[in-house]
């Protein structure tokens, strides 16, 4: 059975599946990164998640747009990350507690929509296969990279336009200061707020892209909590890339490398319990964290909410 | 025209120019007022921080600010900076009244301040730090080369050695504070409010900072250095406004004052400056000895290499040396906050070498750490509950469950009114008090515990001279009764006051153990730079 897995066509789908399958949370990853490397901590992004898979999914069972749809998972996107904002830095109750209400909030609201909007399980035509001119013809390799739809590879620019943003604009340069020593920032007349609003919202966006790219790009379909958690899982790949893109993007891989095999050992019919086989990418997650314990770069005022010391 | 020469725009329109370029204008109106603040009160729960000051500055000074610890000078000075807002007063610049509302405000009127506790991004490199928070001439792009060139510029002109590419994790204190300074110079400040920017640097470190705040004067910038060291303010100031309890006493032209008539003025009674140690010294049984001890620093170099020394009771045992030569480590291992590489360490004749830090206070060491801030207290803590840190679980402050709070209020108010800790009430955040009073309070927990051992860093670093000389009456009256005390110090007139024997550190090495009364302050600075044979 092994065998099975060994030869080079499906070698070449379970790495296809590896990249395809990483774009939700890479997307939600990225997002969370920028939270957190301004020090705010974001436990919400699974609900955020929900609430762009929804959105993006009703707008286009509307028959408007895929585009739209998209936008529409943005706007809904930036508006929970205002809120996670307004909860954590102007109210500066605790990061964590909020994450989590956003979290639940996110869930019950999405699935209360999906049930008194569409009410059954319906599909509707997503994103489709894209294959890059040429690129997608080089054997192996051009499927295995070059033949996605769109969101994916929107997924994929995300990491070095993110590492663009974090260390080489003015932006960039707040936001690690501002996670790392807020008062030091706030001296030089930076807005600890301003800069914590708008990774917040730039997570948001982010996050609420990723879930719609399961609605409308990779499932087709709307269900009640379908992301099944990985909003955490995003959440954990950032601690896991110790707070930078490329750590993100390959923490993103592994976790959709397991993921991917997991699914092919299901479709193959090899015999693992399905159980187990469900629970491999989770506790691949556990274990790698355990061992990342190395907080390298982890800005120092993570999780700590900025007073004014007056 | 690079965003590093932002403020030359503005300087030059008040006549203002920097040293480069060969020649300068110095038409600039001289001894015209920059800043003037007139009536600033400030409360904070419990006190009245500022109550009714005048103050000015005027362009081309070096105006001193001075005061005893929780004077108000820091509050005073944050209130300019945009950091505070005062209740009642008004601020004006040139002339006008301004607004500052935040230190943006501060910085758009040119007003740089550098903070008591130093305000950098660890993490990032010099051009960062000076960046952040500043236009770039690409917006939304960093321009961090520009910046650069302009902080080599501007380090070559005032004499601010730094490497931008570094990352502020590395640098020294002495060189952090450059960074502080450049941060000032490259916003185009045309006024720099240092706050006790002498008491973390090494005397070397402390000349070339003058020698940077002369280059500044004769610019035309107004600098306000706020200090305890009086020789200094009585050294490079113009004038001298000092502050007590909140209020103004007076503003005098330096050339007018001596450190006596200073002190006085601060005070408020006559300070006694000089003390003379012809008392014979009784010393009893050998307290702490160290033999041949070795640890390395953070960094995993050794840091002391074979240190052997011993402290009887009844002794002040004095150890000279610049700063990074092993004090530090040397105060961690007897303290056990740092594991030993090799040798052994007794404390009242009992082997500690592999103690606990708890353990070792038991049997009777007090530590004074350098670091105040991060090493000396729990900042979010109250008063009260620092004064107790070590001994919060024995009798008679708790049964060993509860805490008994009426003893403590009460032991804690002890200590307040004992050492003059200037703090509202016993409940008040320590992180709330003045930089002095955080040092006092250290002070008044270890000293109420009557150690055996007392191992001391700096302990009168960024502490006004009425409280020196409480301090080291106390310290006197100690060692009378029988304690042994290891004092660190970089101050070789506080060596020579209170010290006994004087053993001097270099490179992790004693170098010799003087008699104080056999050596000079000449012979001691020779063997700190590490010039003199080693005593097998
Ligand atoms: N943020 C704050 N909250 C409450 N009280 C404060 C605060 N800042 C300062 N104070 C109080 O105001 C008074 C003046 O403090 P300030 O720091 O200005 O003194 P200072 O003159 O700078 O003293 P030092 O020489 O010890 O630095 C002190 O009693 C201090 O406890
Ligand atoms: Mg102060």
């Amino acid at each position: 059975m092994v065998d099975e897995l060994l030869t080079v066509s499906t070698l070449i789908g379970i790495l296809h599946s590896c990249v395809r399958l990483a774009t939700p949370y890479l997307f939600a990853a990225l997002g969370e990164t920028f939270g957190q490397r301004s020090g705010v901590l974001n436990l919400g992004v699974d609900g955020i998640m929900l609430m762009g898979a929804f959105f993006a999914f009703y707008v286009v069972f509307e028959g408007h747009s895929l585009w739209v749809g998209v936008l529409a998972a943005i706007v809904i996107g930036v508006l929970m990350g205002l809120l996670k904002a307004f909860v954590s830095v102007t109210m500066q109750s605790l990061q964590g507690i909020s994450g989590i209400g956003l979290y639940l909030f996110g869930l019950g609201l999405s699935s209360l929509l999906f049930k008194t909007l569409i009410g059954s399980v319906e599909g509707v035509s997503g994103f489709r296969q894209l294959p890059i001119p040429l690129l997608s013809e080089i054997p192996g390799i051009g499927h295995i990279l070059f033949n996605h739809n769109a969101l994916v590879y929107l997924a994929y620019l995300m990491v070095p336009v993110s590492w663009f943003v974090i260390n080489r604009t003015t932006l960039g340069l707040k936001i690690r200061a501002v996670g790392h020593n807020p008062e030091a920032a706030d001296t030089l007349g930076v807005s600890v707020s301003g800069v914590r609003y708008t990774t917040l919202m730039i997570g948001g966006a982010l996050a609420a892209v990723g879930g719609a790219s399961l609605s409308i790009g990779l499932q087709n379909v709307f269900q009640e909590n379908m992301t099944n958690g990985l909003g955490f899982i995003a959440v954990a790949l950032v601690y896991f890339g110790s707070w930078r893109t490329v750590g993100v993007l390959g923490g993103a891989l592994l976790f959709s490398l397991v993921n991917a095999l997991q699914l092919w050992v299901q479709a193959l019919d090899i015999p693992v319990p399905s159980e187990i086989a469900v629970m491999m990418p989770y506790i691949m997650t556990i274990v790698v964290l355990a061992f990342t314990a190395r907080q390298i770069q982890k800005p120092a005022a993570l999780a700590r909410s900025y007073e004014r010391g007056e | 025209m690079a965003t590093g020469l932002r403020g030359i725009e503005d300087s030059i329109v008040y006549g203002i120019a920097r040293p480069t370029g060969g020649h300068r204008a110095v038409n600039f109106r001289l001894n015209a007022p920059f800043v003037q603040m007139y009536g600033i009160v400030k409360r904070f729960p419990g006190v009245v921080a500022c109550d009714h000051v005048d103050f000015d500055v005027r362009r081309g000074e070096l105006h001193a600010l001075l005061g005893e610890n929780g004077a108000g000078k820091s509050t005073l000075m944050r209130i300019l900076y945009g950091l505070y807002q005062a209740e009642e007063g008004r601020i004006l610049r040139d002339g006008a009244e301004v607004e500052i509302h935040s230190p943006t405000d501060a910085i758009r009127q040119g007003i740089g301040m550098i903070h008591q506790h130093f305000m950098l991004v660890d993490t990032l490199t010099v051009t960062e730090n000076v960046a952040l928070g500043l236009k770039s001439s690409r917006e939304p792009l960093l321009d961090l080369d520009r910046v650069e060139v302009g902080i080599r510029e501007l380090s070559e002109a005032y004499g601010l050695q730094i490497d931008p590419r570094a990352p502020v994790w590395t640098l020294s204190v002495g060189e952090r504070q450059r960074v502080e300074i450049m941060k000032a110079l490259y916003r185009g400040a045309n006024m720099l409010i240092l706050d006790e920017p002498t008491a973390v640097l090494t005397p070397q470190e402390v000349e070339e900072l003058f020698v940077t705040l002369g280059y500044m004067k004769e610019n035309g910038y107004s600098l306000v250095l706020i200090s305890h060291k009086l020789q200094e303010i009585l050294a490079i100031s113009d004038r001298i406004t000092v502050l007590r309890e909140g209020r103004l006493v007076g503003t005098v032209p330096t050339e007018e004052m001596s450190r006596e008539e200073l002190a006085r003025m601060m005070v408020g009674r006559d300070v006694l400056l000089e003390r003379s140690r012809d008392d014979e010294i009784d010393v009893g049984e050998v307290r702490l000895r160290l033999d041949d001890v070795r640890a390395r620093d953070v960094t995993g170099q050794p840091a002391l290499q074979g240190v052997s020394l011993s402290v009887q009771a009844g002794e002040i045992l004095g150890v000279a040396g610049i700063s990074g030569n092993g004090q530090r480590e040397l105060a961690e291992v007897i303290a056990g906050l740092r594991p030993m590489s090799g040798g052994s360490v007794e404390l009242d004749g009992t082997p500690i070498t592999d103690w606990t830090t708890a353990r070792r206070t038991e049997l009777g060491l007090a530590y004074i750490p350098e670091e105040r801030m991060h090493d000396g207290v729990v900042r979010d803590f109250a008063v009260s509950e620092n004064l107790v840190l070590q001994e919060h679980t024995s009798e008679p402050f708790s049964n060993g469950i509860f805490l008994a709070f009426d003893y403590i209020a009460q032991f804690s108010r002890q200590l307040i009114q004992d050492f003059y800790i200037r703090t509202p009430d016993i409940r008040t955040m320590t992180r709330n008090l003045s930089g002095g009073n955080i040092q006092r309070l250290i002070l008044a927990r270890e000293l109420s515990r009557r150690p055996k051992v007392l191992v001391a860093a700096q302990p009168t670093r960024g502490i006004d001279i009425g409280a020196i000389e409480y301090i080291y009456q106390q310290l006197l009256e100690q060692r009378d009764t029988g304690m042994a005390t290891l004092l660190i110090s970089e101050d070789l007139d506080e060596l020579l006051a209170l010290c006994d024997r004087i053993a001097v550190i270099y490179e992790g090495m004693i170098m010799d153990i003087l008699d104080r009364n056999e050596t000079t302050a000449e012979e001691l600075g020779l063997l700190m730079a590490g010039v003199g044979l080693q005593k097998q």
